[in-house]
């Protein structure tokens, strides 16, 4: 495999979010939502995050726009740091890259016009004139499997299938190539799921597109993922390719998940590993090894210390004592 | 069951239509006709009882009280329409800014609303018009001023609802500038609660012209005003009973009439009334 463009690095980012206090005595607390995540996107590719929810991987998604502020940390687009971007600045490095949301009832306002929904952002962003915009409002609709006459129409008229796909058309708008996709067919029917899926792939192959695929369902990411990344509160414990992470899963986290996708094979009955216990609460993480609340192979060191990711092999990281060398 | 609300939804809307555009109406016809000139005395006339001439009386002075509630119905109007667009201007711009951009502009606007909020009413309104002075426009500023922290407060609300919204988030985005996205996008998807506020406030604005019409300190005389009838009815309850009936009439039938309207568009636009 030729060694890869790296289109997006992220160093040590934090997100932190204060806690309201209820009176002047107790101490300040923060939610420490994303916690010290460091990844690389290439280009082209698709990097998948799962996590349960609470973990941190919408918030991380958000932050990367800088939808929400990064208390610490980089974040390099082709090599830039854009982390203190404000203003016009900020928006040319958004131009390059959108997003898609989770809801689509809530991602779209009801009062417009599909058209103007999706004309909005050209208007916007692009140097067109009104008969180019509308030339490209119907090209879109028509790559996102959509009628041109559905530009004159308003929301209402359509199911969620149809307005993720005007969502996904909106994002396309101004020619990004990266996006961010947030959950963007859990609120979808089962069936719907893999039809907006495959346009995603589709559309990923026409327009050379990087995706940042963030989802809880782990057979959705296996689908769409090159690679993927397995968040727990606010930290990634593994990140490898797919195909080595699905087959060959380390962390004792990803381990439990990928124990619990149902699978239809009555020959080989698979061993689900129960986990213990909840989530616990990201304004308290545990100390040392997050995980080791719950984890079936703790050890005495976990409740100390923080494991620091470690090269397992070419496509694996883990962040994990148990392969402690 | 069913049947009789919905009945019910649409008497309140068909209701309070027919009595707020008929009076709308004898307001249009009051500027170019009145039975009689609504500021000529006719002293042998006075106190007349309800006749064939004279539908609803004459007053102290002989002029006929019909004529006069005809040409009231333009204070009325003009005091609750300008009382509701000061109101809803000012109180969709501070609600507007206090919800979106949140913080300390959010605390220091909801405190200040909150302190005018704190007056009774009435007591606010006659203390402003004391210092500006009697007279419609002062009127309707004096009540607009008390109509903006309700105002305030519900579009307040509905930014903060939906300041973090996904669609919120997408424009920004794109670059949508902060002016737009408040009023571009958020406000249409609050507006109809907006609307219903508003309607209560004009028909709590004819009120309050009333109140401060019958003390006096509203429109003054000789412009008719329902209020100013209704407090020189008073001194004739007992000679001339029928010459309360008809300003208290008028301004019971529009409030209530604006009442019903206000209870239909909020039937009508919440989306969680529909079943």
């Amino acid at each position: 495999m030729p060694k890869k463009e790296v289109l997006l690095e992220i160093n040590h980012l934090k997100a932190y979010f204060p806690v309201k206090r209820k009176s002047m005595k107790e101490e300040k607390k923060v939610v420490k939502a994303v916690d010290d995540i460091s990844l690389e996107i290439y280009r082209g590719e698709t990097l998948g995050i799962v996590g349960e929810s609470g973990s941190g991987k919408s918030t991380f998604g958000r932050t990367i726009l800088k939808l929400v502020e990064p208390t610490e940390g980089e974040i390099l687009y082709k090599g830039q740091q854009i982390q203190h971007l404000k203003g016009s600045n900020l928006q040319k490095y958004r131009n390059q890259m959108q997003m898609i949301f989770q809801d689509p009832f809530a991602s779209l306002n009801p009062r417009m016009r599909i058209g103007a929904i999706i004309e909005e952002p050209m208007a916007l962003q692009l140097t067109l004139t009104k008969e180019q915009r509308k030339k490209r409002v119907k090209e879109l609709l028509q790559k996102v499997g959509l009628a041109e006459d559905a530009m004159h129409k308003y929301l209402h008229e359509f199911s969620g299938g149809q307005r993720q796909r005007i969502g996904i058309a909106r994002a396309l708008a101004i020619n990004p190539e990266f996006i961010i996709a947030d959950e963007p067919v859990s609120a979808l029917d089962v069936s719907v799921q893999s039809q907006v899926l495959n346009l995603l792939m589709d559309l990923q192959d026409e327009f050379q597109l990087t995706y940042l695929f963030i989802s809880h369902d782990l057979s959705v990411v296996k689908h769409i993922s090159d690679r993927v990344a397995v968040l727990y509160l606010g930290r990634i414990v593994e990140i490898g390719t797919k195909k080595e992470l699905y087959a060959n899963p380390l962390h004792p986290y990803t381990q439990a998940l990928l124990s619990a996708i149902p699978v239809v094979n009555f020959d080989e009955p698979k061993q689900a590993i129960p986990l213990q216990g909840e989530l616990p609460s990201p304004m308290n993480p545990p100390v040392g090894c997050v995980f080791h609340t719950r984890c079936p192979f703790v050890m005495g060191k976990c409740h100390q210390v923080r494991p620091t990711m470690q090269e397992m092999n070419e496509h694996q990281r883990v962040a994990c004592f148990l392969y402690d060398k | 069951m069913k049947n009789v609300q919905k009945f019910a939804k649409h008497t309140n809307l068909i209701i309070g239509l027919l009595i707020v555009v008929g009076f709308f109406s004898v307001m249009i016809v009051s500027f170019f006709y009145t039975p009689f000139d609504v500021n000529v005395m006719n002293i042998p006339e006075k106190l007349r009882g309800p006749s064939s001439v004279y539908f609803f009386g004459t007053d102290e002075f002989g002029r006929d009280i019909f004529s006069r509630i005809m040409k009231g119905t333009q204070t009325a109007f003009a005091v609750g329409i300008l009382t509701v667009v000061i109101g809803v201007t000012f109180g969709i711009l501070i609600g507007a800014i206090a919800g979106y951009v949140g913080g300390w502009i959010d605390e220091i606007c909801m405190r200040f609303m909150d302190a005018l909020m704190a007056f009774p009413g009435i007591i606010l309104a006659l203390m402003l018009v004391a210092i500006f002075g009697p007279g419609i426009v002062n009127t309707a500023i004096a009540l607009g001023i008390i109509a903006i922290p309700g105002i305030a407060r519900i579009t307040r609300s509905g930014f903060v609802q939906h300041r973090d919204a996904e669609y919120v988030l997408a424009a920004k985005l794109i670059g949508v500038n902060p002016f737009k996205i408040m009023f571009r996008h958020i406000l249409p998807n609050i507006s109809s609660q907006i609307i219903v506020a508003a309607t209560v406030t004009f028909a709590t604005a004819m009120l309050a012209e009333a109140a401060l019409s019958y003390l006096g300190l509203g429109v003054q005389p000789p412009n008719p005003s329902w209020g100013r009838m209704l407090k020189d009815s008073q001194a004739y309850l007992m000679s001339a009973p029928w010459y309360i009936y008809a300003p208290g009439g008028a301004i019971t039938l529009l409030v209530l009439g604006l009442y019903m309207l206000s209870n239909a568009f909020r039937d009508f636009m919440d989306p969680r009334s529909k079943s």
